[in-house]
C-alpha cells in the first residue's frame, strides 16, 4: 500500500454528522462496499436521524418529522444519535465523544454548517431563533403561539422561507435585508422588484438596503423590536435570524487541519484534507477553498468520498447552483450564470406586468448557447431551461419563455445528456433507461434513479418524460388493486359485486390492506349493501366504523348522537347530560352544533347507545366518511334579519343525507340570510337564503387548507336545491378519489365547476336519472346503525373488552380530572403528530440555503 | 392444555382463549393472557398473537387494526396512526426500529391457545 493509499483499504470508518450529506455518503458507500471492507460508525449531534432539511418548512404545513425522515436502517452501520464528536486526536486516530473514544482508519467530517448570527445586541434574547433544525422549528412554533408580530433578518432564500413560516403561524411579518433587493444571490434587480410586489401583496413588509443594528426586549423580557441602522424600529415578538450560514469546522480547526479562506475544512478535488485519513463532505468542506451551501454539490462530495474510500479516483465535478422554489405563492428560479458575468454574454428579458412574470435568459456572445437565467412569477420553463444550460438553445428564446405547455418547452425535447434532477445528478438518459426497465410511475422513478427525491422541483418533468415515453401513469389504489377508486366503484356497481373477497379475487391480488379495505367498505356502503358490520364487511372497516364511534388516543371512544340542524329539546339535552354523568364521560360541544361524549370503553358503547336510542337519538356518523352535520343559524323564525327558515331546511337536509357514506367526510350548513352566521361557505355544500330562495355554494372546507365554497346556483326553490345537492353528492361519491374532499375533487375535475354544472344541471353525460335514483334508494334504505347493533346479538358480541374476560374492563384506560371533567390520566398514551402516516405534500420546497 | 393456565402464576404455559369460530377471519380480538393484553388474529388460515399495545401510540388498540398483506407478508395496521406491521415477525414496515412483541398461538380441539413470549 503506497503512502497515499493509507486509509482507503478498509477498516474502521467514523462519520461525524448525520445530516443529508452525511447520510447520503453512508448510503453511497454501503451500496458499493460489496466486500464489507468498512465498518461504519456515525456520530450524530441531533437526537433524530437524518431528515430532509431542504423541505424543512413543510413541517409548518403539517408534514410530520417522520415524513421528512431520510434515514433507512442498515445493520452494518452503527448510528449513535445525540453523541456529538468533541475532538479528533489525529495522532492516535480516535474521535472523542462524551461516551468514549471511537478509533478510525478513515474519518469523514460531515458536520454541515450553522446559522450565521450577526454580532448585534440582543440576539441572545428569548424569542430569537435560527432556522436550521426541526428543533428550531418546533421552538418557533411554540413561541409564536399567542404572539402578534414577527421579523426575519435576511431576505434570501432561507429568510423568505422563514417569513412564509411566520406568516403561516399568524404573525404580521417583516423581512429586513441588507442588500437592496430580496434574494440578492439568485435574482437580478428587475426580478427582485417583481418579487417584492408579490411579497407586498401578501402583507409581508420588506425593509431593503438596511442593516439591523440591535434587537430590543419587550415588556415581558422576550424580544420586542428590531432597531434598524437608519433609525426605524420594527415591532417583532419573534425574530428569526437567516443571515447566512457558516461551515462547522471547529473539530478540524482544533485538530490543526488547514481551513479554507472563508472557513471550512480545506480539501482537494478528491475531498481529502491535509490529513490523508480525514475527508470532508457537504457544507463543512471547502473544496479547493470554496464551501458550497447547496445540497446538490454536497451530494456530489459524498459520492466522491464513497468512491475514493473504495479505491476509486472520482473528483468533485463542480457545483450546480441552480435553484427553484415557491415562496409566498410565487415561483422563483435561478440557474447557471444568472447574473450574466460571462464576458460578452447577452441578455434576453421578458417582463409581463399583467401576469406578473419576469424572465431573463443569459446567452453566449453568439446567442446560441444558454448560460443561465432568472424566472420570477412563472417558473414552468425552469426544468427544461436548467437542463439546457451549457448546450445549444432547444428553441428560440421567446418560445422557451412561453407559458407551460407552449411550444418547445416540454421535457420531451430535452437531449439525452440533459440533467433532469440536479440534486441527484440524474440525466434524461437515466430516466429513459429506468422507464425502459419498467419504472411505470413517479414513485418508481424516484426509487430507482433518486430523481425528485430531494427538492422535488423536477417531479413535473418526470411525469412529462413518462408521458413522452408513452407510459400511462398508474392510478392504482394500492398494491392490491390496479384500479382507481372510481374504477372500483363502477366495477362494484355495474357487476353487482357485494363482497371484498370476490372483488379482490376477480380484480385484485393479495389480501388487501388498510387503504383498499376501507375504500371498498365505503363503496359497498354507498351502494346500499346492508349494515356495515354484517358478515365480511365488518373486517374491512376502520376501527371507527367498526365500533361506530371515534377512537381516541388512549384507546377509548367518543360518541356523538345526531342533533339535526343543531336543534334539540330540553328533554333530550337532559338525557345527554344524564348519560354523560352516569358513564362518567367528558363532554364537549362540537363545531358542528352537537355534543361529543368522550372516554367510553368498547363494552360501554352499546349501553350508552341503548340509553340514547331509547330517548330518540340515533348515530351522528361522526366516525364515518359520511355526512356529519348540517349546521344552521336560527333563521327567520327568531332572527330579526332572517329571510328563510334555515333551521327547518338544515334539519330536512341532515335527515335526507344522514348515513350517506362518501370518499371523505361531508359537511354542510344553512344560513338564513346573507350575514352567513352558519358559515355555510366553509362547507362541502353550503346554502345561504335569499329573499326569493336559496343560493347553493359547493366545494368549501375548513381544516388544513381552508377554502371557501364557490357559488354554484342562485335563488333556487327548495325542491330544485335538493335535486342539485342529490346529484352533486352522488356524482362525488361515484367519481372522487379516496380521501378527496369535494373541493379537491372539483379542482381536479377537467373543466372544474363548469363541468360539474354541465353534468348535474344540463345532464351532459346523461347521468342525472341514475344519480337521482341512487339518492332515492339511499333515503329509502337508511336505518340507524346503533339501533341495528342493539337489536342483533351477533353484532353486539364484537363490543367486548377481552374475548376470554369480557367482565374485565381494559385496565389501561384510566382518567384524571381536569376542570371538573374526566380526561385521560397523565402518563397515559400519547400518539404524537410525528406518527402520522405519510400523505401527499402539496409543495416540495427546494434549496433553502445561500 | 389446561384451563388452569389462566392463572397468573403459570407464565410460560399455553392459555386457552376462545373457540376458533369466535375469531372472524381478518378481524382481531383482544385477550388477557397472564395479565398481558394480547391481540389475536386469524388470517390466511393462520393464527397470530401479538401485543395489544401499539408501540408507537402507546394505547392498547392493536386488536382493532386492519389485517391485510404487503408484498405477500400478512400485515396488521395500527388503528391509531396506520403504521403497518409484519404479523410473522412483528417488525414495523413503516418505521425503522419499531416492532410488536409476538406471542405463540395455536388451535387445539377447536380452541385457540396462546403462549406468551418473554420480553426481549
Amino acid at each position: 500500500m503506497s503512502e497515499r493509499d493509507a486509509g482507503t483499504g478498509g477498516g474502521r470508518l467514523v462519520v461525524v454528522g448525520n445530516g443529508m450529506v452525511g447520510q447520503r455518503f453512508v448510503e453511497a458507500l454501503r451500496a458499493r462496499d460489496h466486500d464489507r471492507r468498512w465498518r461504519v460508525t456515525v456520530l450524530a449531534e441531533e437526537r433524530r436521524p437524518a431528515y430532509d432539511r431542504v423541505r424543512l418548512s413543510a413541517f409548518f404545513d403539517g408534514v410530520s418529522a417522520e415524513e421528512l425522515n431520510l434515514h433507512t436502517p442498515d445493520d452494518g452501520v452503527e448510528l449513535r444519535l445525540g453523541e456529538p464528536a468533541l475532538a479528533v486526536d489525529r495522532a492516535r486516530r480516535v474521535v472523542r465523544t462524551a461516551a468514549g473514544e471511537h478509533p478510525y482508519d478513515a474519518l469523514v467530517l460531515a458536520t454541515g454548517s450553522s446559522a450565521f448570527v450577526p454580532p448585534v445586541d440582543g440576539t441572545d434574547l428569548p424569542g430569537v431563533f435560527v432556522y436550521r433544525t426541526l428543533d428550531d422549528l418546533t421552538a418557533i412554533r411554540a413561541h409564536a403561539a399567542g404572539r402578534r408580530t414577527g421579523a426575519v433578518i435576511g431576505g434570501g432564500l432561507l429568510g423568505l422561507e422563514a417569513a412564509n413560516a411566520l406568516r403561516l403561524l399568524g404573525l404580521a411579518t417583516s423581512v429586513v435585508e441588507f442588500a437592496p433587493r430580496l434574494m440578492p444571490v439568485q435574482v437580478d434587480e428587475a426580478g427582485g422588484a417583481m418579487l417584492r410586489r408579490y411579497v407586498d401583496d401578501l402583507g409581508v413588509t420588506s425593509y431593503l438596503g438596511v442593516a439591523t443594528s440591535a434587537l430590543r426586549p419587550g415588556p415581558d423580557g422576550t424580544v420586542g423590536a428590531l432597531e434598524l441602522a437608519d433609525g426605524r424600529t420594527v415591532e417583532a415578538d419573534l425574530v428569526v435570524v437567516a443571515a447566512g450560514i457558516r461551515p462547522r469546522d471547529e473539530l478540524a480547526r482544533a485538530a490543526g487541519l488547514p481551513l479554507g479562506p472563508r472557513g471550512g475544512v480545506l480539501v482537494d478535488a478528491s475531498c481529502r484534507s491535509a490529513d490523508e485519513r480525514i475527508w470532508a463532505v457537504g457544507e463543512c468542506a471547502a473544496v479547493d477553498g470554496t464551501c458550497h451551501g447547496l445540497v446538490a454539490p454536497g451530494y456530489a462530495t459524498a459520492e466522491v468520498v464513497a468512491d475514493r474510500l473504495l479505491g476509486g479516483a472520482a473528483t468533485f465535478p463542480g457545483a450546480d447552483t441552480a435553484a427553484k422554489l415557491k415562496l409566498l405563492g410565487v415561483d422563483v428560479a435561478s440557474f447557471g450564470d444568472a447574473h450574466g458575468v460571462t464576458p460578452g454574454c447577452l441578455d434576453v428579458t421578458y417582463t409581463d406586468p399583467a401576469t406578473r412574470s419576469y424572465a431573463k435568459l443569459v446567452l453566449s456572445d453568439d446567442a446560441t448557447t444558454l448560460l443561465g437565467g432568472v424566472l420570477v412569477g412563472d417558473a414552468s420553463a425552469y426544468p427544461t431551461l436548467r437542463a439546457s444550460v451549457g448546450g445549444p438553445l432547444p428553441a428560440p428564446p421567446l418560445a422557451l419563455l412561453a407559458p407551460a405547455g407552449g411550444p418547445g418547452a416540454g421535457a420531451g425535447a430535452l437531449p439525452a445528456g440533459a440533467q433532469v434532477c440536479s440534486c441527484n445528478a440524474v440525466t434524461r438518459a437515466d430516466i429513459d433507461a429506468a422507464i425502459a426497465g419498467g419504472a411505470g410511475d413517479v414513485p418508481a422513478l424516484k426509487a430507482c434513479t433518486r430523481a425528485g427525491t430531494s427538492c422535488g422541483s423536477c417531479v413535473p418533468m418526470l411525469k412529462q418524460l413518462l408521458d413522452a415515453a408513452g407510459v400511462r401513469q398508474s392510478t392504482a389504489l394500492c398494491e392490491h388493486f390496479d384500479a382507481s377508486r372510481q374504477e372500483l366503484f363502477d366495477l362494484v356497481r355495474v357487476r353487482g359485486i357485494r363482497t371484498f373477497s370476490r372483488l379482490i379475487a376477480e380484480h385484485g391480488r393479495g389480501r388487501g390492506c388498510d387503504i383498499c379495505k376501507p375504500v371498498v367498505a365505503s363503496i359497498l356502503a354507498s351502494l346500499g349493501s346492508g349494515h356495515v358490520l354484517d358478515g365480511e364487511q365488518a373486517s374491512l372497516q376502520d376501527t371507527n366504523d367498526h365500533f361506530l364511534a371515534n377512537l381516541q388516543r388512549d384507546g377509548s371512544y367518543s360518541v356523538v348522537p345526531r342533533i339535526p340542524g343543531g336543534e334539540i329539546t330540553p328533554e333530550k339535552l337532559i338525557v345527554i347530560g344524564e348519560v354523560a354523568r352516569d358513564f362518567q364521560l367528558y363532554t364537549k360541544i362540537t363545531g358542528g352544533q352537537r355534543i361529543d361524549l368522550f372516554g367510553a370503553r368498547v363494552e360501554q358503547l352499546p349501553q350508552i347507545w341503548r340509553r340514547l336510542v331509547d330517548a330518540g337519538f340515533e348515530s351522528g356518523h361522526a366516525y364515518g366518511k359520511a355526512l356529519r352535520t348540517v349546521k344552521s343559524c336560527v333563521g327567520e323564525t327568531w332572527c330579526r334579519y332572517g329571510v328563510q327558515d334555515s333551521v327547518g331546511l338544515a334539519v330536512a337536509l341532515e335527515l335526507r343525507y344522514r348515513g350517506l357514506r362518501a370518499p371523505h367526510k361531508l359537511k354542510s350548513a344553512v344560513s338564513g340570510c346573507a350575514r352567513e352566521c352558519a358559515e355555510a361557505r366553509s362547507k362541502d355544500f353550503g346554502i345561504i337564503a335569499t329573499e326569493t330562495g336559496w343560493n347553493l355554494y359547493l366545494g368549501g372546507n375548513g381544516g388544513f387548507r381552508p377554502r371557501h365554497a364557490d357559488l354554484f346556483a342562485t335563488d333556487l326553490s327548495t325542491e330544485d336545491l335538493v335535486t342539485l345537492i342529490d346529484r352533486f353528492l352522488m356524482y362525488y361519491i361515484r367519481t372522487a378519489d379516496r380521501l378527496q374532499r369535494t373541493a379537491a375533487w372539483i379542482e381536479a375535475m377537467d373543466g372544474g365547476l363548469d363541468h360539474l354544472r354541465s353534468v348535474i344541471v344540463d345532464d351532459s353525460l346523461g347521468l342525472c336519472a341514475e344519480l337521482d335514483a341512487a339518492m332515492t334508494r339511499h333515503v329509502a334504505s337508511y336505518s340507524d346503525e346503533w339501533r341495528d347493533v342493539l337489536e342483533d346479538p351477533e353484532r353486539l358480541r364484537r363490543f367486548t373488552s377481552f374475548v376470554n374476560a369480557p367482565e374485565v374492563p381494559d385496565p389501561s384506560i384510566t382518567f384524571a380530572v381536569e376542570r371538573g371533567q374526566p380526561v385521560p390520566a397523565r402518563g397515559a398514551p400519547s400518539g404524537s403528530a410525528a406518527d402520522r402516516r405519510p400523505r401527499p405534500v402539496a409543495l416540495g420546497l427546494p434549496e433553502v440555503r445561500r | 392444555m389446561t384451563v388452569a393456565t389462566m392463572s397468573r402464576t403459570a407464565t410460560r404455559g399455553w392459555t386457552a382463549v376462545c373457540p376458533l369460530d369466535r375469531l372472524d377471519p381478518d378481524r382481531g380480538v383482544a385477550a388477557l393472557v397472564d395479565g398481558v393484553q394480547v391481540a389475536l388474529f386469524r388470517t390466511g388460515g393462520e393464527l397470530y398473537a401479538v401485543d395489544n399495545l401499539d408501540p408507537v401510540g402507546g394505547a392498547y388498540v392493536m386488536s382493532r387494526g386492519i389485517v391485510g398483506s404487503r408484498g405477500g407478508l400478512p400485515t396488521l395496521a395500527s388503528p391509531l396512526h396506520k403504521q403497518v406491521y409484519d404479523l410473522t415477525t412483528g417488525r414495523c414496515l413503516d418505521l425503522a426500529g419499531v416492532a410488536l412483541r409476538r406471542h405463540e398461538a395455536r388451535c387445539r380441539d377447536g380452541l385457540v391457545e396462546v403462549r406468551l413470549r418473554p420480553e426481549q
